[in-house]
């Protein structure tokens, strides 16, 4: 039994160590004429059992702000949609812009739908990207693909005087909704790009239709309001294919492809926040706080060990312990990592040593009424917990209104709040676990207590 | 031991100061809001040589953009404005390497539109009325008593206003942001003032009930100086956590620091030195009613 429970006890252990490797460490150098190279991660799981497949990467994830990248949030224009389509509309946006994001390669993107006192917004992060006009254009076109013809117009002398656009206003029925799929090619004789579409059937008898009664007459292809190209119909069309030319770049190309597959969105979106953190700054915050970190800690550690001997050893001890099993259960949430959550992190690492502190000083109290040290020391324990209970419970009853689990709508719903909340209820959690259960035992092995 | 409930007078003259100042500061000069509430266009560029000042403001003259803020610390250059849209962020970056004949990173843009924030501080109002609700139930469940939760409570309104008026004095001199970093603070402040405040209540508990309800004064000051010791030694580890971030960290994260630091000193002033003493009066008043007929 005994050996059980030490044999599980180094089993969890080990995996807090290798949760907590260091990232991207790499050790090139010359041992006994071998060379070695190798780099260190933290511990990555890529298995199957019973056809379950399990796959987790045990790094810490950076917030925007540390890591840099941009964050755009879109305003959706809703004046034109039912109201019982509201919900519908809104989430096929969310995933079309999933899929344009995807498409443009991001890692780690985050798409989140908000909505407060009536208005309705997606916002957009994309890490890494600081190229935000493109992303912009990219993601928040509305995308709607149309075909217009001319309208008829009896005096033939005016309609050839109009500009061909004017003339082209009737719409068709045939949008983008009726187009299978957008493919970049390259016209054989010019070599230039252009956007291959295939229809889908209902697609296809709709342009068969079209270019039958408009032979020889010019056809306009819109993308939102703008004009894309207005070819002249040769002849019937059949088979369900079209071809898009117009004077596009290779990129002009593949944006306009990317944006026909994703399909439309459902309603009009607009820009009204856009933000652009260079990795440059994220990086030097990143390293100043993790040496103001270093020193906070030595500093408490420090005074831990001059104020309470033996005991403060022990409480550093435990501290330490709660570093690591913190970070562990960062990386394993993972809890995304933003420069407050890093603070208030840092702040916890001051707060967990309150317990040890509180049960330190109820020890000494009872030794200084003369009983021995084993006697103190349970007692003084015993009658920490009452306060260490309320006070902990207070702040996670804090922590679990502002991190506002169920979504409700009269709440924060803004992720810094809730970041915080979350790194505050998991460092609360966390410090009792090390400041109570590891120093009793700590102290039990140090002094030899039964 | 220490009589501590002797010089509540002082305590309350120090709290009124202070309290009474920021107040003040509050309604004279307001704070600085960031652009998440008011809405606008922050950007900061990097620069490989030293650019002057005049310079950059003639160059935003020309451009007609409608700045509120300019200052340029060593080869870092910060901009506040009305709101810019990507295309014209663009063009003025150009426009400044043009004119300030050196290349310039971009590390940092944001633009947020007016209406954002205003809801979410109501929100987060709302969500610290429920918190305070909820730690007046479960105080007054734990300690068998509403006065505990009340006092508590008090207490931590008190360190709010601390906090939220000294920041105000802050904005005012050294142009510390009102932004959201800043409502973490204060909500920290929060958990972290009863927190502080429970700790000592417990010891408090503890004699008023095993000794009965005889001296409330003399049981109240021994718990006080059984406790100070922790209330400091704690105190101390936050504040040389803090310390170092105000000293070290880097500048994203100063003021909010700061405001933190603030409130881990409100909030161990305040436990036994405001909410102690209205606990007292508070219990003295009820033990008084119960001994009329």
């Amino acid at each position: 039994m005994r050996f059980l429970r030490s044999f599980f006890f180094f089993l969890i252990v080990f995996f807090i160590i290798l949760i907590d490797l260091p990232e991207n460490l790499r050790f090139n150098f010359e041992f006994l004429n071998q060379k070695i190279d190798f780099t260190i991660n933290p511990l990555k799981i890529d298995t199957q059992i019973f056809g379950l497949k399990i796959r987790k990467d045990f790094k810490t994830q950076l917030g925007l702000d540390l890591k840099g990248g941009s964050q755009l949030v879109f305003e959706a224009d809703t004046s034109r949609i039912k109201k019982e389509d509201l919900e519908d509309a809104l989430n096929s946006a969310r995933d079309i812009i999933e899929k344009r994001v995807n498409f443009f390669g991001v890692s780690e993107p985050q798409i989140q739908t908000l909505k407060s006192q009536g208005k309705y917004r997606i916002s957009v992060d994309l890490p890494g990207i600081t190229d935000l006009s493109s992303a912009i254009e990219l993601i928040g076109q509305t995308a709607q693909l149309s075909f217009k013809e001319e309208t008829p117009i009896k005096d033939q002398k005016e309609a050839t005087q109009t500009p061909i656009f004017l003339r082209l206003t009737k719409d068709t029925e045939l949008t983008g909704r009726q187009i299978k799929k957008a493919q970049l090619t390259f016209d054989s004789q010019t070599g230039k790009p252009q956007v291959a579409l295939i229809f889908t059937d209902e697609g296809a008898k709709l342009f068969s239709k079209i270019t039958e009664r408009n032979v020889g007459k010019p056809l306009a292809i819109y993308l939102d309001q703008f004009l894309l190209s207005t070819p002249v119909v040769q002849q019937k069309i059949e088979g369900g294919n079209a071809v898009i030319t117009g004077d596009f770049t290779v990129d002009e190309a593949k944006k306009l492809v990317i944006a026909i597959n994703s399909g439309a969105l459902p309603l009009p979106m607009k820009i009204v926040e856009h933000k652009n953190i260079g990795p440059t700054l994220g990086a030097s915050e990143v390293r100043k706080s993790f040496y103001a970190g270093l020193f906070g800690l030595f500093l408490v550690i420090l005074f831990m060990v001059l104020y309470y001997g033996k005991l403060g050893v022990i409480a550093s001890l435990a501290l330490l312990i709660y570093g690591a099993l913190s970070l562990a259960i960062f990386r394993a949430i993972p809890v995304v990592l933003t420069l407050p959550g890093v603070t208030g992190f840092i702040l916890s690492i001051g707060m967990a040593v309150d317990s040890n502190i509180l049960i330190f000083e109820r020890i000494k109290e009872e030794l200084r009424k003369g009983k021995s040290f084993e006697i103190a020391f349970n007692l003084g324990f015993g009658r920490a917990i009452d306060a260490i209970k309320d006070a902990n419970i207070t702040t996670l009853i804090v922590a679990f209104i502002l991190f506002n689990p169920l979504n409700w709508e009269f709440l924060p719903q803004f992720g810094m709040v809730r970041g915080f909340a979350l790194t505050l209820a998991i460092g609360v959690i966390t410090s009792l676990f090390t400041g109570v259960v590891i120093t009793k035992r700590l102290i039990k092995f140090f002094y030899k207590l039964r | 031991m220490i009589d501590f409930l002797k010089y509540k007078f002082i305590y309350f003259l120090i709290s009124f100061t202070v309290i009474g100042i920021g107040i003040f500061s509050i309604f004279n000069w307001g704070y600085h809001y960031s652009i998440e509430f008011v809405g606008g266009t922050n950007l900061e560029y990097q620069t490989k040589k030293n650019v002057d000042q005049e310079k950059v403001r003639k160059i935003l003259l020309k451009e007609k953009i409608d700045f509120n803020y300019l200052s340029i610390d060593e080869k870092t250059v910060f901009i506040k404005t009305k709101p810019l849209d990507e295309k014209k962020i663009n063009q003025f970056k150009k426009m400044l390497e043009k004119n300030l004949n050196t290349d310039l990173t971009l590390i940092r843009s944001e633009t947020v539109g007016p209406t954002l924030s205003a809801e979410n501080v109501k929100k987060t109002l709302i969500a610290c009325l429920i918190a305070i609700f909820g730690i007046l139930v479960y105080m007054s469940f734990a300690f068998k008593g509403f006065n505990y939760a009340l006092a508590a409570i008090l207490a931590m309104i008190h360190d709010l206003l601390v906090i939220l008026g000294s920041y105000s004095i802050l904005s005012y001199f050294f142009r510390a942001e009102f932004d959201t970093l800043f409502i973490t603070a204060v909500l920290t402040t929060m958990s972290f003032s009863v927190h502080d405040t429970i700790v000592i209540f417990d010891k408090i508990r503890e004699y008023l009930q095993d000794e009965g309800k005889k001296d409330v004064n003399y049981f109240v000051n021994k718990a006080l100086t059984e406790t100070i010791v922790r209330s400091i030694n704690n105190s101390m580890t936050i504040i040389f956590m803090l310390l170092a971030l105000v000293l070290l960290g880097g500048s994203t994260i100063r003021f909010f620091a700061l405001a933190l630091l603030i409130g881990t000193i409100t909030g161990t002033y305040s436990s036994p030195f405001v909410a102690t003493p209205i606990l007292v009066w508070l219990e003295k008043r009820r033990l008084k009613d119960k001994r009329k007929p």
